[in-house]
């Protein structure tokens, strides 16, 4: 018993790991331009129909997947920052709103009519087996995902605390016309920043293709997950996002697990107001 | 007296609509379009006027959906009976999710109603008396003339378009009494209005509420003339949307505004889906997608603003803000 116990919660962390690595990208965009993307979940969406595709024509595997994934969608999050973002940013908020609303239905209704609505699911071999280790069974593909997830999102934190790169988005996020006055592009680097923060959702959905069921609509489950984790972990911290959606990754197979499948979304949302409403600057955010 | 005059051919055009255009599809067509338009106009009161950005309406449009279809399913009542309920259970809703989410501002609103929304759905799903996911059903032939279950779409157009006329009458007086002050003076400043002593928290509360009793009747019409209510149709997030979207596009915070926007997107998707097919589906939303992606870069304000601004003369440029 306590044994699958165990095990759940190993399952949770992986799973945790890649919501932690997508999660950090709304954070980051909402941290450094005060913008929600409610497309976010769709970037993910699209992440993981890139790796579907890439399978299906050359039969790649993650390997070939999450890099063309990766660049896929810096390039989009850069579209769309010129292309809506910039004008949207500066707009009222119902046009913020708006703006990422449909930007969302013209993801997810494109792939929904390019695709269909099946289920598609990529071939469990694709990356190795199942290993034990000490006796937990895990699997290859979750555990690729989440090491990868959880170092890349280390790496995102240094990029944004350790490098002259993250300091001048930093200063951008600060206070944009200050920044500008010291030499810095505050369009380039919040492009930067949506580069940044759409490539990690590319990347983490070509890693759940492996073992999630891919289908146009993941992407409204996958963004509330995000916007629970960024709320519990704090706008705009990528160390919040990391302990939050580790967190949130536990709960919820310990919910599904303990509960049931169907209720794990219910426990998820119901935490998500309950923060909302109780500590809206989440865990280790500042108001 | 202008106005008027404009007010009395809109309002000649509405009732001569389906003697006029009698097929059976345009008459359905007319009678969506009014059906939306009531659940758009529901959606400014809170959405437009008060600046609230609920993404959430659908759980009310849900309680007006299930109430009507419950009423029968379960009580072999009249749909009819069900609407004050739906009623009831909007407004106690809507004070519950109120209460604390209206302290939140902007962005964090409108999620923390998207995750109410997701959550009603996901109960209702899994609730068995209330059908579970195969929903509840209405009267399959009407037992008498108070079932409100017609072949053909006429007497629910007629329906529609008195609710719809109760809505824009109640919406009206509301904008032009203090209340409706209180409202656009919160939507400009929050903090503004507070310091000013307008009761900010209490008057958002208000419109929220209203909102949601008019929401329900329209969800109670629209599963009385399409005889069920499952999860998807009642409390699935594109309906959110969809009423969302047509109050923007025509214009938030204005009158006709969430009419003007139902006239548009309702014949589009219904246009689209019967030349398209099961294949159409998708398509109506990448054009919906779309659309919403323009008016929000190029005309946040909604296209009634484009009209208001161009007949407005130069001396009252500054004064109506975009939403």
């Amino acid at each position: 018993m306590s044994f699958v116990l165990v095990q759940v919660i190993v399952g949770g962390l992986l799973l945790g790991a890649v919501y932690a690595l997508f999660s950090s990208g709304l954070t980051l965009v909402w941290g450094m331009m005060n913008i929600v993307n409610f497309a976010h979940g769709d970037f993910v969406m699209l992440g993981m129909y890139v790796a579907y595709v890439v399978y299906t024509l050359m039969g790649g595997g993650p390997i070939v997947g999450a890099p063309l994934a990766v660049l896929v969608l810096a390039t989009l999050g850069v579209v769309v920052y010129f292309g809506l973002i910039r004008d949207i940013m500066k707009g009222p908020m119902l046009a913020q709103i708006l703006g990422t609303f449909g930007l969302a239905l013209l993801l997810r209704y494109s792939v929904f009519w390019w695709f269909g609505a099946d289920f598609k699911s990529l071939p469990q071999n694709i990356v190795g087996g199942t290993y034990a280790v000490a006796g937990l069974r895990l699997e290859a593909s979750r555990l690729l995902a989440g090491v990868v997830a959880l170092l890349v999102t280390l790496g995102l934190h240094l990029l944004l605390t350790r490098t002259s790169l993250g300091s001048k988005m930093l200063a951008v996020a600060e206070d944009a016309t200050a920044a500008q006055l010291m030499g810095i592009r505050p369009d380039t680097m919040q492009a930067i920043a949506w580069a940044i923060a759409a490539g990690a959702t590319g990347l983490a959905g070509a890693l759940i293709a492996n073992f999630f069921y891919i289908v146009p609509t993941v992407g409204e489950t996958l963004g509330i997950v995000a916007f629970v984790t960024v709320s519990l972990g704090g706008f705009g911290s990528v160390p919040g996002a990391l302990v939050a959606g580790l967190l949130i990754g536990v709960i919820e197979s310990l919910s599904g697990y303990l509960i049931g499948a169907v209720y794990k979304d219910i426990v998820v949302y119901i935490l998500f107001l309950f923060f909302l409403w109780f500590r809206p600057q989440g865990l280790m955010g500042k108001m | 007296m202008r106005r008027l005059l404009w007010l009395s051919v809109l309002a000649a055009v509405a009732i001569a609509y389906p003697l006029l255009l009698s097929s059976p599809f345009q008459q359905r067509l007319g009678a969506l379009v009014l059906l939306y338009a009531i659940a758009a106009s529901a959606w400014n009161i809170v959405g437009g006027y008060a600046g609230q950005v609920s993404v959430g309406h659908v759980v009310f449009f849900g309680c007006g959906a299930y109430a009507a279809m419950g009423a029968y399913a379960k009580f072999e009542l009249s749909p009819l009976f069900g609407i004050p309920g739906g009623i009831v259970i909007a407004v106690v809703l809507a004070a519950v999710i109120g209460v604390p989410t209206l302290r939140l501002s902007g962005h964090y609103f409108s999620m923390a109603t998207i995750a109410v929304a997701e959550t009603m759905r996901l109960i209702v799903t899994n609730t068995d008396y209330l059908g579970a996911a195969v929903g509840l059903s209405g009267p399959t032939v009407a037992r008498n003339i108070f079932d409100l279950s017609f072949i053909s779409s006429l007497p629910y157009y007629y329906l529609f378009l008195l609710v719809l006329a109760i809505t824009l009458v109640i919406t009206w007086w509301m904008a032009n009494s203090r209340m409706g002050f209180y409202l656009r003076a919160i939507k400009d400043s929050e903090r503004a209005a507070r310091s000013l002593g307008a009761p900010a928290r209490r008057t958002k509360l208000y419109a929220f509420m209203l909102s949601a009793a008019l929401t329900s009747v329209a969800g109670a019409l629209y599963a009385m003339m399409f005889g069920f209510v499952d999860p998807e149709s009642g409390l699935g997030i594109l309906i959110s949307v969809k009423i969302l979207i047509m109050a923007a596009l025509g214009g938030a915070g204005l009158l006709f505004g969430p009419l003007v926007g139902a006239a548009i997107l309702v014949p589009l998707e219904e246009i689209s889906n019967s030349v398209l097919g099961g294949k159409g589906a998708g398509l109506t939303f990448v054009v919906y997608g779309a659309i919403i992606v323009l008016i929000a870069r190029f005309q946040p304000g909604g296209i009634l603003s484009l009209f208001k601004r161009r007949s407005k003369p130069a001396s009252e440029a500054g004064a109506p803000h975009a939403p």
